[in-house]
């Protein structure tokens, strides 16, 4: 038995809403792969829950008319990394999806979860972030879009206030098309672990394949909360692709991140990881693009 | 504490249980269903002992809740045997290639290999690690398991292009 002291289910975003006015106290609860686990471990005993595992209108993904991805909160890992869109428009999303836990966690997490949980280790969340996604929040007095960029408040806190839902993640074909994307995890062990450190990184190459256009880059676990590595994206901005470029945007790197030092690694190794998994994954992306990095 | 009427078909048959809405699956399971194939291991799900499938794909059912069953299909390896009770060929490629010690990881690891033996796509000793990722065994060493699970699914897929 969990011990939470009462649950409500939703079955529609509505209901979800309406349930939220009336119990404003009680957690929602998506595939549970983090909040039963907390219950189990006795952080969370006697809370009020609201399951909306049950909505599936929240379930699915799909290509709007103007070529934005829209994918909905509910969608687990599994769907996000099988999905034939995000197969072929950012593949990197599905691989980044696809290295969290094993399949029996990939089936019940829901990426919406991932993100809502405001961890900096969530693996989708870089990858959301390099992309420039757009959240859908919903309550009862109507909707409100904001950019996950200003998302996550602080560690664990997100911007998601009393009666909202999150009901939709979208990405603007503007940011994803002629992109080529690639996500490294750094982790202890190969499966069932959390990253020690994580960087997606996306390319869009020049005509001719000569330069970098434009560089997403992101991080996971390298600050309290998911952050962009602005720096380190303007510094490719419009360069001809060679090997002193991704030295220059591998030490640009420090000037966009905070590491801390925890059980898993030390400040000073994921400052050194940071700048070797940020060259890695710029040269794998831009090889992906059809590039090479010397000439 | 609310209770809660659950309908789902379980191995195969129409099933109704009652359950505390604070249940997981594999409470309902183990208790109401008395399916003890589904062990209670970790309870959080990083074993994967309590593993049964959920509408063809592999879940954890110690972080399921019950009420989550409702209107969907289970499998657990009770499932897995024939009408007499014989039991199927993932089960005896298990036996053969000792790839069971003491059991307790059994039946998951079992659970788990099902959407690749029934498969159609070949796969690799790699890929087949990376499905079982998810459970642990602490007596094998995992190559055996490996072993048990490549076999049959080869042996699936000669018998099907036979067919
Ligand atoms: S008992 Fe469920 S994963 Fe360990
Ligand atoms: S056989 Fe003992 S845990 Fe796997």
């Amino acid at each position: 038995m969990y011990d939470f002291k009462e649950l409500h289910e939703a079955g529609s975003v509505a209901e979800a809403l309406r349930l939220t006015k009336e119990h404003p106290g009680a957690l929602i609860l998506a595939g549970g792969s983090d909040i039963l686990i907390k219950l189990r471990e006795g952080k969370l005993a006697g809370c009020e829950l609201i399951s909306i595992f049950g909505i599936d209108e929240l379930r699915g993904i799909c290509l709007e008319e103007d070529g934005t991805i829209l994918i909905r909160p509910l969608t687990s890992f599994t769907a996000v990394s099988t999905h034939p869109v995000i197969r072929q428009h950012i593949p990197v999303l599905g691989e980044a999806v696809d290295q969290i836990g094993g399949p029996q966690i990939r089936n019940i997490g829901t990426i919406g979860g991932n993100i809502c949980n405001g961890v900096t280790s969530a693996d989708s969340a870089s990858t959301l972030k390099a992309y420039d996604a757009m959240l859908e929040i919903t309550s009862a007095e109507g909707t409100r879009v904001l950019p996950f960029a200003e998302f996550n408040l602080g560690p664990g806190k997100v911007d998601l206030r009393a009666g909202e839902l999150l009901t939709g993640i979208r990405i603007p074909k503007e940011s994803w098309e002629r992109t080529y994307g690639h996500y490294i995890k750094y982790a202890m062990r190969r499966a069932m672990d959390i990253a020690t450190l994580g960087c997606s990184v996306n390319v869009r190459l020049s005509a001719d394949k000569k330069k970098i256009e434009r560089l997403r880059m992101a991080f996971g676990v390298a600050a309290p909360i998911p952050v962009r590595a602005h720096t380190a994206e303007s510094t490719a901005e419009g360069q001809p692709i060679d090997e002193a470029l991704l030295t220059r945007i591998s030490e640009a790197v420090i000037a966009d991140i905070t590491p801390r030092s925890s059980w898993r690694a030390s400040k000073e190794f994921r400052l050194h990881l940071a700048k070797e998994i940020a060259l890695r994954a710029v040269k794998a992306a831009v090889e992906k693009a059809g590039g090479s990095i010397n000439g | 504490m609310a209770n809660k009427l659950i309908t789902c078909t379980i191995n195969g048959k129409k099933k109704e249980y009652f359950v505390d809405v604070r249940s997981s699956l594999m409470e309902m399971l183990r208790g109401s269903a008395g399916l003890d194939s589904v062990k209670h291991g970790c309870d959080v799900g990083e074993c994967g002992a309590c593993t049964v499938l959920i509408d063809g794909l592999p879940y954890n059912s110690c972080i399921y809740l019950a009420i989550w069953a409702e209107g969907k299909t289970i499998l657990t390896l009770e499932g897995l045997s024939d009408v007499k009770g014989a039991i199927s060929d993932i089960q005896q490629a298990f036996i053969d290639e000792g790839a069971v010690q003491c059991g307790f990881c059994t039946p998951g690891f079992i659970m788990s290999s099902i959407p690749i033996i029934t498969s159609e796509h070949p796969y690799g000793r790699e890929e087949i690690r990376k499905q079982i990722a998810g459970n642990l065994c602490r007596c094998t060493g995992y190559v055996k398991i490996v072993d048990a699970i490549e076999k049959t699914q080869k042996k699936r897929i000669r018998e099907r292009q036979e067919s």
